[in-house]
C-alpha cells in the first residue's frame, strides 16, 4: 500500500507540489492526468525519492513504513521503481549490466537473455545503456529493468509518449506483466501509478483510479476512463471550472 | 653481467647528454640510484621463481605457473634477464646481449627509433647498459598466444636499465603483454625502460603493457615505434597503482602509406602521485591514421595527460580523445591535446573533456537499487572500460582482468 498524505514539495526552493494526497491499495494501478507543467512528473519522482525534490510537509508512507526521509537507493530496495523519461547515457556500462544491475544479480546472464526476448531488446543487450535509443527502445529498455527490479509499486511516466502503435501493444504487454494484470485480484501485489497523457495505456492495464493534476494539486478523483473523455472533450479547462 | 656492445659514437652522445633534463617530469637525480647488481641464476623453468614474485607478476598479466597460453617468456629481475624462451616456431624470445651477438644486422636497429641523447635517461641506459628483451616474429608468422615479457624490480635503490627491441617482420603478427612491477613496498626505485619497435610492411603488432608500482618509484620509459606500409600497432597501456613519479610519452612514426597506430591509456592516480604520459603519432605517409584515447582517473594525484598528433601526408586521419575524471578533491588532472597539419586535405580531431561523475547517471543506477558507492564503483568501471578495436578476445579479456583486478585495489 502507498500512502501520500499532505506532501508539499519543493524543488530548488520554490514550492511545486501542495497537498498532495493519495492512496493506493495493494495490487491497484491509479492513473495521473494532468497539463504539461501541472507536477506530475514531480510527484514520481519525489514518491521515488530524488533528492532535489524537497519534502516541505507531509509524508509517503509505503508498506506500512514512513519512507519520506529515506534515499533514493533504499526506497528502490523496498520495493519501488519507476521507469525514466529520459534516461542519461552511461558510456561503458551495457544495457545487459543494467538489467543485471536490476536483478542484483550480474552473472544471471539466462535472465537476462529471457527478458530481453520478452521485451524485444536482444539486439541492444551489448550497446552502452540508452545510447542511441530510439523512443521505443528506451521504453522497452525502462520496462525491461523494472521487470528485472521486479518493484511492488511501479512508477512510470507516460509509458507511451513517443512510441507507435506497434510498440505500444507490447509496451502494454510489459506493464501487464509488470502489475499482474493476469493474476486474479485477490493475488495481485503489485501497484502502479502511471502518467498519461493519451489514455492509450488505459486499453492495457486495470486501472480504476484516476487524477487530475493541476498547479500541483489534485484536484479530482474518479475513473480514469471517464476523465480521459472529459479532458478529450472538453480540455482541462473543463477540470479547473468543475472544482470551482 | 654480460656486457652489451655499443658503438663509442652512442656512448659519446650519451655521455654528452648525461645531464640533459627531458622535456616533461620532475628532474630525477640519477646520483641517488645504483645500477649494480648481483648477478642472478638463470631459470629454465620461471615457475621456480619466487611465490611472492610470481605472485606479483600474475598481478601485470605475466603468469608463469601455466605457460601454456604463451608463445613466449621472459623475464628480468633487476637488471638481470633470468629466463627467456620462444615456445612457437617463427618467434624469437631472448636477451638483446644474445641477440646482438647472434645478429650482426641488430644495429641497424640500435637507437634508430628512440634518440639515444633524448634525455639523461636514455643516455643513461645507454652508458650503464645491462639488457632488456627482444621479441621478433619471422616473417608472415602470427603468434598464437602472447608472448609476455616481466621487468621486475626487487633491489631498493636501483636503477633498472632496460633497452628492449621488438621487430615484427613483414606480414607477421605479434601480441606482447608486458608486465611491469616491483617486489619492494614502500622503499624507492627508479625504472628506466627504452623500448624501440620497428613493425614492417603488413606486420601487426599489439602491446598490452601494465604497470604496478609503489608510492616511492619513479618511472622513465622512453618509446618509439616506427611502422611501414599497411603495418598496425596497437598500444594499450594501464596504470592503476600508485607511482611516485611517472612520465613518459612514447612516439609512433608512419612511414609507410596506410599504416594505422592505435593507442590507448587508462591511468588512476592515487593521492602522491604525480603521472604526466602522453603518446605522439606523427603521420608522414598517404593514408595512415591514428587514434589515440585515454581515460583517466584521479582520487588525489596529479595526472598530465598529453597527445600529439601530426600530419604530414595527404589523406590521413587522426583522433585524439582524452577523458578524465576527477572523483575526488584534490586531485588535478591537465589534458594537453596538441594537433599539427602541414597540408590541405588531412584530417586531424581531439575531444577532450574533464570532470566529475554525473549525478543523474548515479541517481538512474540508484533508483534500481545500488547504493552510491556500488553506483559510483560501477561508473568508473564503465568509464575505464575501453574497447579495443582489432584486439583479439583472449588478450582483450586479459587485459579487461588486469583492469578489474587493479580497480578492485584503487576502489
Amino acid at each position: 500500500m502507498l500512502e501520500v498524505k499532505q506532501l508539499t514539495i519543493a524543488v530548488e526552493g520554490k514550492e511545486i507540489l501542495h497537498d498532495i494526497n493519495l492512496h493506493i491499495g495493494t495490487g491497484e494501478t491509479h492513473i495521473l492526468f494532468g497539463p504539461n507543467g501541472s507536477g506530475k512528473t514531480t510527484l514520481l519522482m519525489a514518491i521515488m525519492g530524488f533528492p532535489k525534490y524537497q519534502v516541505v510537509k507531509g509524508n509517503i508512507i509505503f508498506k506500512g513504513k514512513d519512507v519520506t526521509r529515506l534515499p533514493l537507493d533504499e526506497r528502490a530496495s523496498l520495493g519501488i521503481g519507476m521507469s525514466f523519461q529520459r534516461p542519461p547515457v552511461i558510456h561503458g556500462v551495457k544495457t545487459c549490466d543494467m538489467v543485471g544491475v536490476s536483478l542484483r544479480n550480474r552473472e544471471d546472464r539466462a535472465t537476462v537473455d529471457r527478458l530481453a526476448k520478452r521485451a524485444n531488446m536482444v539486439e541492444l543487450l551489448e550497446r552502452d545503456i540508452n545510447y542511441g535509443f530510439s523512443g521505443g527502445e528506451i521504453k522497452r529498455s525502462e520496462l525491461m529493468q523494472l521487470l528485472a527490479q521486479k518493484p511492488e509499486l511501479t512508477l512510470l511516466d507516460e509509458p507511451e509518449s513517443g512510441v507507435d502503435l506497434v510498440n505500444v501493444a507490447l509496451i502494454g504487454k510489459l506493464i501487464n506483466d509488470l502489475l499482474e494484470k493476469d493474476y486474479r485480484i485477490r493475488t495481485r501485489k503489485c501497484m502502479g501509478l502511471i502518467i498519461t497523457h493519451t489514455g492509450y495505456i488505459l486499453d492495457y492495464v486495470n486501472a480504476r483510479t484516476g487524477y487530475v493534476m493541476l498547479d500541483g494539486r489534485i484536484i479530482c478523483e474518479g475513473d480514469p476512463h471517464e476523465i480521459l473523455v472529459t479532458i478529450k472533450e472538453k480540455g482541462y479547462e473543463e477540470c479547473a471550472e468543475c472544482v470551482k | 653481467m654480460r656486457e652489451i656492445k655499443s658503438s663509442a659514437s652512442y656512448r659519446d652522445k650519451a655521455g654528452a647528454a648525461s645531464a640533459k633534463a627531458a622535456a616533461f617530469g620532475e628532474d630525477i637525480d640519477l646520483s641517488t640510484y645504483v645500477s649494480s647488481t648481483e648477478e642472478q641464476p638463470y631459470l629454465a623453468d620461471p615457475s621456480q621463481l619466487p611465490a611472492r614474485a610470481k605472485e606479483q607478476m600474475l598481478r601485470v598479466g605475466v603468469g608463469l605457473d601455466d605457460v601454456t597460453q604463451r608463445s613466449g617468456t621472459f623475464i628480468q629481475m633487476d637488471n638481470t634477464p633470468v629466463h627467456s624462451l620462444s615456445r612457437q616456431e617463427g618467434i624469437e624470445v631472448m636477451t638483446v646481449s644474445q641477440a646482438l651477438e647472434k645478429y650482426n644486422w641488430l644495429p641497424d636497429y640500435w637507437w634508430q627509433a628512440v634518440a639515444v641523447d633524448d634525455d639523461k635517461y636514455t643516455a643513461h641506459v645507454e652508458l650503464n647498459q645491462n639488457n632488456g628483451y627482444f621479441i621478433r616474429a619471422l616473417p608472415g608468422y602470427k603468434t598464437i598466444y602472447p608472448v609476455q615479457a616481466c621487468l621486475y624490480l626487487a633491489k631498493a635503490q636501483l636503477a633498472q636499465n632496460v633497452h628492449n627491441i621488438i621487430i615484427a617482420e613483414e606480414n607477421s603478427e605479434l601480441h606482447i603483454i608486458t608486465g611491469c612491477t616491483t617486489a619492494l613496498g614502500e622503499e624507492p626505485g627508479l625504472h628506466l625502460g627504452v623500448s624501440e619497435f620497428y613493425i614492417k610492411r603488413g606486420a601487426k603488432v599489439t602491446f598490452t603493457m601494465i604497470h604496478s608500482w609503489n608510492p616511492e618509484i619513479a618511472v622513465r620509459p622512453r618509446t618509439g615505434i616506427i611502422i611501414e606500409e599497411d603495418g598496425l600497432l596497437l598500444n594499450n597501456y594501464v596504470i592503476m597503482r600508485p607511482v611516485h613519479s611517472l612520465q613518459t610519452n612514447p612516439i609512433a612514426k608512419c612511414i609507410g602509406e596506410n599504416a594505422i597506430v592505435r593507442s590507448n591509456t587508462i591511468m588512476a592516480a592515487a593521492p602522491g602521485s604525480m603521472m604526466d604520459t602522453g603518446f605522439r603519432a606523427i603521420l608522414d605517409a598517404k593514408g595512415s591514421r591514428a587514434e589515440i584515447i585515454s581515460r583517466v582517473i584521479t582520487t588525489g594525484g596529479a595526472i598530465i595527460s598529453r597527445g600529439y598528433l601530426e600530419g604530414n601526408a595527404p589523406e590521413v586521419k587522426g583522433h585524439l580523445e582524452c577523458n578524465g575524471l576527477i572523483l575526488l578533491g584534490g586531485g588535478i588532472i591537465h589534458a594537453i591535446p596538441e594537433l599539427k597539419g602541414t597540408l590541405a586535405g588531412i584530417d586531424l580531431s581531439h575531444e577532450a573533456a574533464i570532470g566529475k561523475i554525473a549525478e543523474e547517471e548515479l541517481e538512474y543506477l540508484m533508483a534500481r537499487g545500488l547504493t552510491r558507492s556500488e553506483a559510483t564503483a560501477t561508473i568508473v568501471r564503465g568509464f575505464l572500460k575501453v574497447e579495443v578495436e582489432g584486439l583479439p578476445p583472449m588478450l582483450n579479456a586479459e587485459l579487461q582482468r588486469a583492469i578489474e583486478a587493479s580497480e578492485k585495489e584503487f576502489m
